[in-house]
């Protein structure tokens, strides 16, 4: 379908602007990313509910499927691929995951490190008497 | 000389886009581009506000936690009607790309039924919260929790909007080239929210819930 459609753009010489980079799309990228997807949720929440996984792996465990899931949406829904109109698209998305990755685990990890060197506030009154 | 401008744009626009320096890309390829870097800077807003959280899930101040307020099955049913809507939403991408207007509105009027679902979902959620108690003053945890979920929602409740100004021109101007554009663009808004909202969904419920 799409196909003909961008072929029918070229013929009619039509302006920039037209379905050039929906060619990647079709009714089944989108349904095999909605049975993806659909999984990959039930996977997380069979994981979260039951004793599947080891108890203390399964934060990690959400997240990897959590992340697999982010793909998936990424891939068939978002359609970011190898393409080479996609190049701009991929590097801007790299260093969007490198910002989000940045502030995540940075405050994570400068807000544990205080916690754990904190004194406590009833030490700080105790303190001020 | 200006009939070699125009051979030269006539050049521009039969080259193939491509980041190899074949010239300037589509507009549609463009436009994508920059509304691809807005939603990159809202999901970084969005990380802030996810580091919030997972700083001060635990300092609930002697009040509810997350594992007695949260219930699974109502965040599953979410989950569902948000994934199903950017199905939806896909499919209505694809039906205004082949012309085929009365898809591209049953498409969107499923995708909005479904968005309204989840949005009405949440705030019954919220309001269960005011009612036990437990609101957004109570303690850090639940503050961090209604600013992640509530801007998340209120992301849902923009988009809602968009959709209904979408289908209105869509119904006035037809499949022209720039509600094309924006027909595309709103649904890279959605789809970026059915993503912020599978991280969210990880974090806050079902971590949350053991």
């Amino acid at each position: 379908m799409e196909e003909s459609g961008a072929s029918s753009v070229t013929v009619t010489g039509k302006g920039p602007g037209v379905a050039e980079n929906e060619t990647s799309a079709s009714f089944w990228t989108y349904t095999a990313g909605l049975a993806f997807a659909l999984l990959l949720t039930a996977a997380s929440f069979i994981v979260a509910q039951t004793d599947l996984l080891w108890p203390a792996g399964v934060p990690a465990g959400l997240a990897v499927l959590a992340i697999a899931q982010m793909g998936v949406h990424l891939v068939f829904f978002l359609h970011i691929g190898t393409d080479p109109d996609h190049t701009n698209n991929v590097l801007a998305l790299a260093f969007g995951v490198f910002i989000v990755v940045l502030v995540v685990v940075g405050s994570l990890w400068i807000m544990g490190h205080l916690n754990a060197n904190m004194v406590s506030s009833s030490a700080v009154m105790e303190m001020q008497r | 000389m200006s009939a070699q401008a125009d051979v030269i744009e006539l050049a521009a626009r039969q080259a193939r886009p491509a980041a190899s320096g074949a010239g300037p890309a589509p507009v549609r390829i463009i436009v994508g581009y920059g509304f691809w870097i807005f939603l990159l800077s809202d999901i970084i807003l969005f990380s802030a506000l996810f580091a919030t959280y997972a700083v001060l899930r635990g300092e609930t101040a002697g009040g509810p936690s997350a594992h007695e307020l949260f219930e699974l099955r109502h965040a599953g049913i979410e989950t569902l009607a948000l994934l199903l809507s950017s199905y939806t939403c896909g499919l209505g991408v694809l039906a205004m790309e082949q012309r085929r207007m009365s898809a591209f509105n049953l498409c969107c009027a499923l995708t909005f039924l479904l968005g309204a679902t989840f949005l009405s979902l949440e705030v019954s959620e919220f309001a269960g919260l005011l009612a036990r108690g437990a609101g957004p003053s109570r303690s850090a945890f639940l503050s961090a929790f209604f600013s992640l979920v509530g801007l998340h929602g209120a992301h849902v409740t923009v988009g809602l909007l968009w959709l209904v100004f979408l289908m209105a021109q869509t119904a006035r101007r037809g499949p022209l080239d720039f509600v094309r554009r924006r027909t595309l663009c709103f649904s890279l808004f959605w789809h970026a929210l059915d993503i912020i909202w599978v991280a969210l969904l990880t974090l806050v419920y079902l971590m949350g819930a053991r």
